[in-house]
């Protein structure tokens, strides 16, 4: 019995609401590459402030630039730092983890030790790190996150081959004098994928929320660059006069992070049968 | 269980040795030299080489990280270059402040979680557990700095109940600690309550489906009396590892709430050295933070193998 047979035809309704909301992010960003109602970086001093209306359809900040242009252009830039750190991540913890399945066994502990450590490096710390060193950036709060995240991709990847490992199509490859780069291309990645495919979508959420909490700090993107964390922050100074400029952003941040968690936990229904009866 | 408890102090031991090398090395591979940064670019070779041997900078790496990591034990963190304070006494003050905010978080979190997340699995069938199910999945999404602002917007800005930010010290007015803590703690812990809602109503699920809680019931005990009497205490082992790892996140969530709430603790600390380009002052305050994660990891092992008497007789 699969998790899809069990639902209605479409799949289980976090997996339809995640991918809507991903899909709205995504869509959001693809359309600012080619039309926002404003420059999202134009400042217009004869229009600080501006109310929600008909010129600005969600007002405009204490700048005068326009909320929706800065919204649209800003889910490019969370994408884009959700892309490269998970998928550096990805590219990294992947390979580490199988080789920690596959190795000898002390090689397989010291990779998993080496993960705690990193695991009590947070991803906003190794940041705010890097940051000191290097100046703050985009790049180095990608490289951050995508470090911080390396460990949980390294973990999955590890048991996730190890059960592969065990199963007798691998013994026969192993038996039929199959190398051991061939057993892990051919068998050990393609049964994971869906595994590491949940874990991309859960850790994006987390990369969402961590570039936007580096961002709020003055961490994360530099200005005038749009992001939602920076957005927040220069909204924080308004509260009195003007809350709702707190609320766009944080509420895109809010949708975006709730679509990759649901996205995740819809995708693992798909692909982990153990947990079908869970929910 | 002995021999197991001895061989995960001596990976914490080993984990804390590395983390402090780590540290000492990110922050010391700068480009710059603190002695000429200190005394700008205008300065004297002599007055440089003055100033280095002042610091003890130009000392070779690996005495200088001995010097360092030895003081540690006992809180001398060094002295900063930028604002010639020491280092450890600054420390110890904001860890206080944070840790107040980090515990009262908790105890939040606690509070929410632990009904709501047993209630949503008994209910599970139901439409309350669904829809404290589909709560708990939103509120993990919204970051506590987010919650920290929606909270100021509502109980300091519009209805003027709470002070929006500041710090006052227990000591100093109890009433006024209490009310400047309330906004911080529930932007830290609802979040945080969320996520654990989650993890308890799973962990109280998988118990729902033993066979033990199914005898206690055939014996005559009530639904709720079995799930107290049996179910709870098992539900708690996979509770407590994430209360863990909640500590950790609740400290480095901590850092940004700070920043909502102008409250002078850690991470506000942090952020000052950054901004003041004080290095030794933000390799303390990581190594302090780091630490915090480790020894929360090493208890959470340790309370594991307490806990559980299977994994006891499995090491």
């Amino acid at each position: 019995m699969t998790a899809a047979g069990t639902r209605g035809r479409i799949g289980p309704p976090t997996l339809v609401v995640g991918g809507a909301l991903v899909g709205l992010v995504v869509a959001a960003a693809l359309v600012s590459f080619v039309w926002t109602p404003y420059d999202p970086v134009l400042v217009d001093p004869t229009a600080r402030l501006a109310p929600v209306g008909p010129a600005h359809w969600l007002g405009t900040d204490t700048f005068g630039r326009d909320v929706v242009s800065q919204l649209l252009v800003g889910a490019r830039t969370t994408l884009f730092v959700g892309v490269v750190a998970v998928g550096l991540a990805g590219v990294v913890g992947t390979p580490i983890g199988i080789v920690a399945a596959m190795g000898p066994r002390w090689l397989g502990e010291l990779v998993m030790r080496a993960n705690d450590l990193v695991l009590a490096f947070p991803a906003l710390l190794l940041a705010i790190m890097f940051g000191a060193v290097y100046g703050p950036s985009t790049l180095t709060a990608m490289v951050a996150i995508g470090i911080a995240t390396v460990p949980s991709f390294a973990r999955l990847a590890r048991s996730g081959a190890l059960q592969v490992l065990a199963t007798e199509y691998v013994l026969a490859a192993r038996a039929a004098g199959r190398p051991r780069t061939a057993i892990a291309v051919r068998h050990v990645l393609p049964n994971i994928g869906g595994l590491l495919l949940v874990q991309a979508s859960v850790s994006f959420a987390i990369a969402v929320l961590a570039e936007a909490a580096l961002s709020f700090l003055g961490f994360g993107t530099r200005p005038p660059t749009p992001s939602w964390g920076r957005m927040l922050q220069e909204a924080q100074q308004l509260l009195a006069v003007r809350p709702e400029l707190a609320l766009w952003p944080g509420l895109a941040i809010a949708l975006a992070v709730l679509g990759f968690n649901l996205l995740g936990d819809g995708l693992r229904d798909r692909f982990d049968p153990r947990l079908v009866d869970r929910r | 269980m002995l021999l197991q408890l001895l061989r995960r102090t001596a990976v914490f031991a080993a984990s804390l040795a590395v983390a402090s090398v780590v540290v000492f090395a990110f922050m010391s591979v700068l480009p710059g030299d603190p002695a000429r940064v200190a005394l700008g670019v205008n300065a004297t070779e002599e007055a440089v080489a003055a100033t280095r041997a002042a610091f003890g900078t130009d000392r070779p790496l690996v005495v200088q990280y001995l010097d360092w990591v030895s003081g540690l034990p006992v809180g001398d963190f060094g002295r900063s270059y930028v604002t010639h304070v020491d280092i450890g006494p600054q420390i110890v003050d904001r860890l206080l402040v944070t840790t107040w905010l980090v515990l009262s978080g908790m105890a939040v979190a606690l509070v929410v979680a632990l009904p709501l997340g047993v209630l949503a699995a008994v209910r599970h069938r139901r439409a309350s557990g669904a829809v404290i199910s589909a709560a708990s999945q939103v509120g993990v999404a919204v970051p506590s700095f987010i919650a920290g602002i929606l909270l100021v917007t509502v109980f300091a800005v519009r209805l003027r109940w709470l002070p929006s930010g500041g710090w006052t010290p227990p000591a100093a007015d109890p009433v006024d600690f209490l009310r400047k803590l309330l906004l911080p703690a529930l932007a830290l812990g609802l979040v945080q309550g969320a996520v654990l809602t989650r993890y308890v109503r799973s962990a109280v699920l998988d118990v729902l489906r033993e066979d033990y809680l199914r005898t206690a019931r055939s014996k005559g005990l009530t639904p709720g009396r079995a799930l107290v009497r049996h179910g709870l205490r098992n539900a708690a082992i996979p509770v407590v590892t994430v209360l863990g790892l909640q500590l950790s996140t609740l400290l480095v969530g901590a850092v940004v709430v700070e920043r909502v709430f102008v409250i002078p603790g850690l991470g506000s600390l942090l952020l000052d050295g950054v901004a003041n380009r004080d290095l030794l002052l933000v390799q303390g305050v990581v190594i302090v933070l780091v630490l915090a994660v480790l020894v929360v990891n090493f208890l959470v092992d340790v309370a594991y193998t307490v806990l559980d008497p299977r994994l006891r007789r499995a090491a």
